[in-house]
């Protein structure tokens, strides 16, 4: 790689090293100056065109657009002097004469680059005293509408779909202030990352019809998350009102995701809100399961474990941390670890290198596999007679549940009950999902990734890791560990692969295993 | 040549001699009249030295900006990469029809010019770009490319010279726009014709991303004459204290004026002259109120202010206007300048890409804000708002479509004051919600 | 048909000649001879899409109007999506995205050609092709006529356009002649 040239300059009063190429703009925010701008997102290409970025140089003679002007050495650059800020001012007014101003029933409301620059920097009135222009709202197929009125023709969407996606399904249509985004007819919206159009579109004029109406920005808690669709880890937001899973948004990672998230990724959240989820740890008494207090059940479960060989069915959605502690558990007690990888279509964003809906549908394959859990289709491979059966997060879905029967006895761990289990599991320990919890994952390429909490869980309801601790300690392993991060200390101590890993030092935006992040681990398996 | 009048005395044809010619329309026409002398010439002549005689000769952009031509030429240098030619036959700026004549009447002047150019900017493929409603002219330039290639002039091996040089017709399909280098770029690539942000400029990345040159019809039907005549000779022509503006330069006039066509003359001629010796003056009882001298984006002129103008590049900018494409409306005392202006701006908001917002929407809000003035529902502060409008869509957006909207308005403002005045009818005011609030409560 | 979310006023949407609206059944337009001049054209570009302009024109050539089954061909002939077609045919003004009377008739009236009189040229225009407004077809299919924004022509006030035929220094009274002499 060619080191760049540093060039320095100021803006704004601050000095600013940035390499040769930079733009103002990104020179700018690197210092914490946020130069105000529409076009303009840093995984497209440059296009210019909404001007809202103009500012003053010194020895320019007219105003510059900052995402298109490369940063030269010495120079002086105001961002926020009366020029810049009255040439604004004059965009704003101008994106705003045929804007319907229906803040109040508008989705983008609360999050609207619009209403954020008009209060900082807009007037506080409007000159303009003429009819406006309308045009009525268009379903643009996939998740996606178009307000056509909101729309400030900044072509981040046309955009997107043409320079990353590779698939030219937008265009601008017609001219000056007729123009609109259009599309052709049965060309719809239904790309694999389509969706990204929404989050990219800095106003109200690309709506998510799943979240239509659901709620306002400013109701919702946001927690930073890893999408648990496929392997591929792409960092998210979990965002949440009343404790309600409402959406899910890309968080960027460039090295993970960009920007972006794709369908299959959002339309993942309904799953946590499921209605069914085990409130109580259960126990089976005759023939009923009985709710029971967590002190009986874990003691019914260390019982139904005990001199048996025992044969763990854990979810590849499993935090590090819990799979860890399942590792640990069959240390203890001898068996069999399995996985279940459910697979699709592999779907890739082509214009970002090395992003895809990956064909694995599970979150950490990766560190199953290298805590030695084995892939398998189905617990007959490896059940035999009298075994002690545990599935953890797996939902059974696909196997055939009278193979089960030749269990001993069956526990489940986890969210839902399987229906399978319904009159099988002898002990039922509610626990929560990835949304619920705070851990680890680690993506197909061996980078491990942080999540946090978004919502509580419901009832009696436990970390797995928490359960799994505990169940650790009663049967005469490790004390119980007090957080994740402890728990997280233990596996890079005691496991090659993970050594070297700082739970904090993986930030939000994680970090690779190194031996893992040169060769791809799903071209050794999955064939 | 006054065409379609008989050549005024004073006029100095190069370029418009043969208007009206159809026998020069031909190649064998053509060269019967010396043509294709200079091409032969000049495919033997390395092409530093032929940018060095056009920089020489002072030759200067007749599309619009003015730009030394020689000084374009040279930003191309044998680097191994594909270069292209573009001619800029987009002509489209309202009052500008020059190019149309050349190409009517002289198409293998425009083959030549072009082919040359070609050869000097070490291009071998060059596309001559169409507006697609001229239809003849179209027909005419295409004719004199099969001609060419036919003759051998164009092709593998040009003129003998062994030197390839393709030269392809491209046609327009309606977009004013298209007419600025850029746009006219993109739309040869099969695009919509929006301006590029420079840079880069076309001459390092331009046309297919390759360097480019691009120049008006005039520009290139004009370089053959300087390669035959030489550098000394074309300098001639213009103000003996103004060389920065030297040759011959096409008017286009039209509007309200006795003999509007085409005229030729030599830089720096009175503009007093022209309008009322070479071009008639109004008509019979009316007098001129008002002359755009340069095409439709240049600010507008007084009578006064017109007929102290000197024509060249200097001239009309010390007039407070500006050369331009050399299209010249004239307005007499029975025209309503608001009314005009206004058509103007609809011009513009029509023709706005769409790309920057300033443009985009400030094209549309001017021309409803001065027609309803027109129509008598207007107010006084829409004066200012219309300044203040104009001052947010100059200099601030990719091209200067924007700005030649807010020109006319700016200028007509300053000019014609009293004309906007006088549709202000002060009971029919628009009444302000505040207004009618405080009415109200009172 | 989608005309797009701007589309719905004055958008051509009078009687078309021949009483077809749309274009079904559709016929490829690039077969045959057309076939081979859209490759001569496709040789002159170093990229299929810079063919665009003139595949377009073709096709209006062939069928008078670019409809959405053209479209589609066209996209696929030059390897583009019908979504970039129509943003392009779109941004310009000469192409039909609907089907227009058998005689198109443009009058400038733009600025230069307004002070000469151009708008009594348009009204005469209406008058005496019976069109009831600018982009509405006449009801015996044989007349379109819209304003156009400068034409080029401005020393030959008032240039119209009928198809593709320039006819210079027209007058409210040439223009009964001028229809006369169209079918």
């Amino acid at each position: 790689m060619t080191t760049r040239k540093m060039l320095s300059l100021t803006i704004d009063g601050h000095a600013v090293t940035a390499p040769e190429g930079t733009s103002i703009l990104e020179a700018a925010r690197s210092v914490g100056v946020v130069v105000p701008h529409y076009c303009y997102h840093p995984g497209l290409p440059v296009a210019g065109v909404c001007r809202m970025c103009l500012v003053e140089v010194e020895k320019m003679p007219k105003l510059a657009p900052a995402c298109a002007t490369s940063v030269m050495e010495g120079q002086v650059v105001h961002v926020h002097s009366p020029k810049s800020l009255d040439a604004r001012k004059g965009v704003l007014e101008f994106l705003l004469i045929n804007h319907p101003l229906d803040c109040p029933i508008c989705d983008q409301s609360g999050e609207c680059k619009l209403q954020d620059y008009t209060f900082a920097e807009g007037r506080a009135d409007s000159r303009y005293r003429e009819a406006k222009r309308f045009s009525p709202v268009e379903d643009f197929g996939g998740d996606v509408l178009y307000v056509p009125n909101r729309c400030i023709l900044c072509t981040r969407c046309v955009r997107f779909m043409s320079d990353v996606a590779h698939e030219p399904v937008l265009n601008v249509s017609e001219r000056g202030d007729r123009a609109f985004i259009g599309k052709a007819e049965g060309n719809d919206l239904t790309h694999p990352w389509a969706g990204n159009v929404v989050d990219l579109c800095p106003v109200g004029a690309l709506l998510s019809k799943d979240f239509l109406n659901k709620a306002r920005a400013w109701e919702l808690d946001r927690a930073p998350t890893i999408c648990t669709g496929c392997s591929q880890g792409c960092n998210a937001v979990a965002e949440t009102r009343d404790n309600e899973l409402v959406r899910f948004k890309p968080r960027s990672n460039l090295q993970v995701n960009q920007y972006y998230l794709c369908e299959t990724g959002r339309a993942g959240y309904r799953e946590f809100n499921r209605r069914d989820r085990i409130r109580e740890p259960m126990v089976r008494h005759d023939t009923a399961l009985q709710p029971v207090d967590w002190d009986v059940a874990l003691g019914a479960l260390v019982q139904a474990v005990s001199a048996r060989r025992l044969v763990v069915l854990a979810s590849a959605n499993l935090s590090n941390e819990s799979l860890f502690l399942l590792e640990r558990l069959q240390r203890l007690i001898p068996g069999a670890g399995i996985f279940r990888v459910e697979r699709g279509a592999e779907a890739a964003l082509p214009g970002v290198p090395e992003l895809a809906l990956r064909a694995e549908r599970v979150a950490n394959a990766t560190a199953a596999r290298l805590l030695g859990f084995v892939e398998a289709t189905d617990v007959t491979d490896v059940l035999r007679a009298d075994d002690a059966l545990v599935v953890v997060g797996d939902d059974l879905e696909g196997i055939d549940s009278a193979a089960l029967d030749l269990a001993a006895t069956i526990s489940y761990i986890g969210t839902s009950l399987p229906d399978a289990l319904a009159d099988r599991a002898a002990v039922v320990l509610p626990a929560t999902s990835v949304i619920e919890e705070e851990g680890t994952l680690t993506n197909l390429r061996g980078r491990v990734q942080r999540f946090l909490q978004a919502k509580s869980a419901p009832g009696a309801a436990r970390p797995t890791w928490f359960v799994l601790t505990d169940l650790l300690a009663r049967c005469g392993g490790d004390a119980p560990f007090g957080a994740p991060s402890d728990v997280f200390d233990a596996l890079t101590s005691t496991h090659e692969a993970f050594a070297g890993l700082d739970y904090d030092a993986l930030g939000l935006g994680g970090v690779p295993l190194t031996e893992i992040g040169s060769t791809p681990v799903t071209a050794t398996v999955g064939s | 040549m006054g065409f379609p009048h008989r050549a005024h005395p004073r006029e100095t044809p190069v370029l418009s001699r043969y208007f009206g010619d159809t026998g020069a329309r031909t190649l064998d026409g053509w060269r019967q009249r010396g043509g294709y002398e200079a091409l032969d010439m000049a495919l033997d002549t390395d092409p530093q030295a032929l940018q060095a005689i056009v920089k020489e000769s002072g030759l200067r952009g007749r599309g619009g900006a003015g730009f030394p031509t020689g000084l374009k030429w040279s930003f191309m240098k044998p680097d191994g990469k594909t270069h292209y030619l573009c001619c800029n036959a987009d002509e489209s700026e309202p009052g500008t029809f020059k190019d149309r004549e050349i190409m009517r009447w002289t198409p293998h002047g425009l083959v030549e010019g072009v082919a040359l150019a070609a050869h000097a900017i070490y291009a071998e493929t060059a596309y001559i770009y169409i507006r697609g409603e001229f239809t003849e002219p179209l027909a005419r330039v295409s004719a004199a490319v099969e001609e060419a290639y036919a003759a051998g002039v164009l092709g593998a091996n040009a003129m003998g010279s062994g030197k390839r040089v393709d030269v392809h017709v491209h046609r327009g399909a309606g977009a004013y726009i298209c007419g600025e280098e850029t746009a006219l770029m993109n739309s040869l690539e099969g695009r919509r014709g929006n301006p590029r942000i420079k840079p880069p400029f076309p001459a390092v990345a331009g046309l297919f991303g390759m360097p480019t040159t691009i120049n008006n019809v005039e520009t290139l039907a004009t370089v053959p004459y300087i390669i035959k005549n030489g550098a000394e000779w074309y300098k001639q022509f213009g103000r003996r204290d103004n060389p920065k503006s030297v040759g011959t330069k096409l008017f286009s006039v039209c509007g309200n004026i006795s003999r509007p066509g085409n005229y030729e003359v030599a830089l720096g001629f009175p503009f007093k002259d022209f309008l009322y010796d070479l071009c008639g003056g109004p008509l019979p009882d009316r007098e001129i109120k008002a002359v755009i001298p340069g095409g439709s984006s240049v600010p507008i002129l007084t009578r006064e202010e017109a007929e102290g103008a000197m024509m060249d590049y200097e001239g009309f900018v010390a007039a407070g206007t500006m050369l331009g494409s050399g299209g010249v409306i004239v307005f007499d005392d029975r025209q309503d300048m608001v009314r005009q202006i206004a058509r103007l701006a609809r011009f513009y908001a029509h023709e706005s890409c769409a790309q920057c917002s300033q443009c985009r929407e400030g094209t549309a809000w001017t021309t409803r804000i001065l027609e309803r003035i027109r129509d008598g529902e207007g107010s006084v502060e829409d004066f200012d708002t219309l300044l203040s409008i104009a001052d947010n869509m100059s200099g601030k957006t990719i091209c200067v479509l924007s700005d030649s909207c807010a020109t006319p308005v700016v200028s007509g403002l300053a000019k014609f004051r009293h004309e906007f005045e006088a549709k202000i009818v002060p009971t029919r005011g628009t009444v302000t919600v505040a207004g009618a609030v405080r009415a109200a409560a009172s | 048909m989608s005309h797009g979310p701007a589309a719905g006023i004055g958008a051509l949407a009078s009687a078309p000649p021949h009483g077809v609206h749309g274009d079904t059944p559709y016929t490829a337009v690039f077969t045959g001879d057309r076939r081979v001049e859209l490759d001569r054209i496709l040789s002159r570009y170093p990229t299929k899409q810079a063919a665009l302009l003139p595949a377009l024109w073709m096709i209006q050539d062939a069928r008078g109007w670019v409809s959405e089954a053209a479209i589609e061909e066209v996209a696929v002939v030059l390897a583009l999506t019908p979504a970039y077609v129509k943003g392009v045919l779109s941004f310009y003004t000469m192409y039909h995205q609907h089907p227009v009377g058998r005689h198109f008739i443009q009058v400038c009236t733009t600025t230069p050609c307004n002070v000469c009189g151009a708008e009594d040229v348009v009204s005469a225009m209406l008058r005496h092709t019976g069109c009831s407004d600018l982009g509405l077809t006449s009801a015996d299919g044989r007349f379109t006529v819209v304003e156009v924004e400068c034409l080029g022509a401005c020393g030959f006030a008032t240039p119209i356009m009928i198809n593709n035929e320039f006819v210079e220094s027209v007058t409210p009274e040439s223009v009964p002649r001028l229809l006369s002499e169209l079918q």
